[in-house]
């Protein structure tokens, strides 16, 4: 498309709807100008409008246009700008928006999104009756500030450039080169913001008796510069992120897989609570100890318990192997609770008196006595040679006994599962081979 | 070829084999397995993956994304889907295919973060103003998480409308046994896009049952608006234009039934319970049911894989020629009311229940049915 545009303004549309004197249609035929200068294709402009008058304005232009929820704009501009990096996302939004999506905006200016903010600032809530905004100067007469406003205003550019936007300039609807300030941060790489201060013609100026000499003395009043006021250079997200994963190994794809090497036979549903502590390999062993069932040709369900900090639990997996598919992962009782550590008992000490004498425990024979019906037969660590103070594989030991007394499944299917997992594996391997006998009856 | 999988990781499978490119999401338990993956996957297919500042961002980035042309996917859990409502409703009204998973935990408010539930299940249907309908699916077990996220894919895709797989902490996070042969899609999830006269209009459809496609922002103008609108995507608050927009949005779900209903019906000879169940509770449903039959006693079986819009033809059909159904879920009776309203007088509608997050045991369910 190589025509020249004219204007992007929607001119079926026109004209625009706002009252007499508001500075809205003066920013938004900067903007025409802007784009116009910028000569753009229209299908490289999204006008992503905001809430309030300004959320009026999309439909004024022949430009891509996305309408959204009130605060929220920024969200949609930074995934478009995600998706179509190519484009020029040019966010329409109040003094309201900013106050209701500050945190969005705080959070495209850290991320340094390619996107362009534009703030019609007029002090005040314009469409629905005149209420005050984040921006309502101190002492100001609004509908919900009878007294005056008692709030510090906003300082929406220092808060942007703080919080790393890259191109941050503010202006008035009155500056005859507003059109050239918005088209240097349409075509700055990165966060770009323009906050130009205008007037709400119905609220604001009549309630407060605010001109245009009484927005220089607010800026005045504030310390507050007009014009560009920041501009770094500075890759803008997606490029960092595109540089990040450049290089990286290109992975994934289809779920590996197990094969069914070995075969069980188990004849109906076994359920195994293992009751260790945190920080043991307990979740990890019983993974393992499941793997292997699969490869033995069992359905295998692992529940672990969840804890709210990582360090604090992890330390309970319950398992049930069965040659049927499992339709229902909850347990009422285990065939076999392995207690290992002190934690471990305390966790099923509810269990405990629930066993019956077709149940049994494995339990660590450096822990007390307990009192239950099932059959208690004790882990004996200090048989297990060089790894009797290894406490991070008595998982895999107590499990490898399991396999020697139950016969879920062969010991076999155990050891290609714990080799599976090479980085492990010697230590496992080890493990297994010292525990053969530690469970003494 | 077998695995052990959880939940979590069967979604996230099926996301990327769906084509989803990309994935906004914020830190919750038990929703974070999911944002895992995808933080780690997506950027080494050339996919988006982004940990936004809160939920409301989080959807707001998907919803910019699939207008820039992505297929994007959420995860979150109760707090979460508070937080999405608002965007939930903004996906509704601008028709912008969107999958949403939530991984529902016990509440209200921050409730038991690592507990299980199904309390969303109303929540999900009425949790945005306006009260149009969206599209609620419930895997009841860890392969069918698999399979519902690539069918909510397509459903969304089709009817340009954002889709929710209703799971829970139980269903994410336990382990179990798939077939990895089984884990492939049954289907293609093709975009449709338009090439069409310009100006394209967003939302100009010939019949109200009908979407218009997705269009290319490098081929088309797009005007996407989610205030009320007229075909072109301008404002409007005309009142011939609001009933055209308005019984679309309804229209284009409940004319559709046939297709977007999913379920496993298993009716028995003789049976005069019926049990209905879905997602984790399903389970315990089908665990009821085989013991049952065990003891020489007629049990049917209705799992609902689709909640919202209602399966009301397979309902009707189920509860037809049986005396006592037994409703099985894991809150207080939120889809009973749904089985109730279908039921007829001399019916015995059960709710069998559980806000503990303790699976609710086959046990109870015949207990509670008279099977003994």
């Amino acid at each position: 498309m190589n025509e020249t545009i004219r204007t992007y303004l929607n001119e079926d549309r026109l004209p625009l709807p706002f009252c007499p004197g508001c500075g809205h249609a003066v920013i938004l035929k900067a903007l025409d100008r802007a784009l116009v200068s910028l000569a753009l294709k229209r299908e490289d402009v999204v006008i992503v409008t905001d809430i309030g008058c300004v959320g009026l304005s999309d439909k004024y232009f022949h430009t891509h246009a996305f309408h959204g929820l009130h605060g929220r704009s920024i969200t949609y501009a930074s995934g478009l700008a995600l998706a179509q990096p190519e484009k020029n996302i040019i966010v329409l939004t109040g003094d309201g928006g900013v106050g209701i999506g500050g945190h969005h905006l705080i959070n495209a200016a850290r991320r340094n999104m390619d996107i362009t903010v534009l703030v019609f600032n007029n002090f005040n809530y314009g469409m629905t009756g005149g209420e005050h905004s984040v921006t309502t100067p101190i002492g100001s007469h609004t509908v919900t500030t009878h007294q005056g406003q008692i709030e510090q205003p906003m300082d929406i550019c220092g808060t942007a450039a703080v919080n790393g936007g890259s191109f941050i300039a503010r202006k008035t609807s009155f500056d005859k080169d507003l059109d050239d300030t918005i088209a240097a941060a349409i075509q700055h790489t990165g966060f770009a913001l323009v906050d130009i201060w205008e007037l709400c013609t119905s609220y604001f100026a009549v309630n407060n008796a605010f001109g245009k000499k009484n927005i220089q003395e607010t800026l005045d009043s504030l310390h507050f510069k007009t014009g560009i006021l920041h501009k770094r250079e500075g890759k803008p997200y997606l490029a960092l992120y595109r540089e990040k994963v450049e290089g990286t190994k290109k992975k994934g794809g289809r779920l590996s897989g197990m094969e069914i090497t070995h075969s069980s036979l188990l004849s109906r549903p076994f359920a195994v609570t293992l009751a260790g502590a945190a920080g043991e390999k307990i979740i990890s062993a019983a993974k393992l100890f499941g793997q292997g069932g699969v490869r033995s040709g069992l359905f295998v369900t692992q529940r672990d318990d969840y804890p709210v900090t990582v360090k604090t639990g992890h330390s309970r997996a319950e398992l049930i192997l069965s040659p049927e598919p499992i339709l229902y992962s909850g347990m009422e009782r285990p065939d076999v609770l392995i207690i290992l550590f002190e934690e471990g008992l305390r966790k099923v000490s509810t269990l405990l008196p629930e066993l019956t004498s077709a149940d049994k425990v494995y339990i660590n024979a450096r822990l007390g006595p307990v009192s239950t019906a099932a059959t208690v037969m004790k882990l004996q660590f200090d048989h297990a040679g060089p790894l009797k103070r290894r406490s991070n594989a008595y998982a895999v030991m107590a499990l490898a006994e399991l396999l020697r007394h139950e016969a879920l499944y062969p010991v076999e299917a155990f050891l290609e599962a714990l080799q599976a997992r090479k980085r492990f594996a010697a230590d496992s391997l080890a493990a297994v081979k010292a525990s053969e006998g530690v469970l003494e009856p | 070829m077998r695995e052990l999988i959880n939940g979590a990781e069967a979604i996230s499978r099926a996301a990327l084999d769906a084509g989803c490119d990309f994935f906004a999401g914020y830190p919750i338990t038990p929703a974070t397995p999911i944002l895992l993956h995808m933080m780690r996957e997506l950027p080494l297919r050339d996919g988006i993956a982004i940990q936004a500042e809160d939920e409301i961002a989080a959807i707001g980035m998907c919803i910019g994304a699939v207008i820039g042309g992505k297929r994007a996917l959420t995860a979150t859990s109760g707090p979460g889907m508070s937080l999405y409502s608002e965007n939930l409703g903004l996906a509704v009204m601008g028709e912008v295919p969107l999958v949403i998973v939530d991984c529902q935990r016990m509440g209200p408010a921050t409730g038991a973060a690592t507990t299980t539930s199904q309390g969303d299940v109303q929540f999900l249907r009425w949790g945005t103003s306006g009260g149009f309908p969206l599209i609620v699916l419930a895997p009841a077990n860890v392969e069918a998480c698999y399979h519902c996220t690539i069918d909510a894919f397509q459903l969304a895709e089709r009817y340009r409308i954002p889709v929710i797989v209703a799971t829970d902490k139980e269903t994410v996070s336990t382990f179990a046994t798939i077939d990895t042969d089984r884990l492939i899609p049954s289907q293609t999830i093709e975009r449709h896009t338009l090439p069409g006269s310009d100006p394209y209009r967003l939302y100009d459809y010939a019949r109200p049952d009908l979407v218009v496609p997705l269009a290319s922002m490098e081929e088309h103008i797009i005007r996407f608006n989610t205030s009320s609108h007229d075909p072109a995507g301008y404002l409007t608050k005309e009142p011939d234009q609001l009933d055209v927009l308005n019984t679309h949005l309804q229209e284009k779900i409940y004319a559709h039934q046939d297709d977007i209903d999913h379920y496993d019906y298993v009716p028995v000879e003789g049976a005069r319970t019926l049990v209905i169940s879905y997602g984790i509770a399903a389970g315990s449903a089908l665990k009821a049911v085989q013991k049952a039959a065990e003891k020489g006693i007629a049990v049917s079986s209705l799992i609902l894989t689709s909640l919202w819009p209602i399966p009301e033809r397979i309902l009707t059909e189920a509860l037809h020629d049986v005396d006592t159904i037994l409703v099985v879920e894991m809150n207080n009776g939120q889809y009973a009311r749904e089985v109730e309203r279908l039921a007829h007088m001399k019916q015995t509608v059960r709710r069998v229940t559980s806000v503990n997050g303790v699976l609710i045991p086959p046990e109870t369910i015949l207990q509670s049915g008279g099977v003994q």
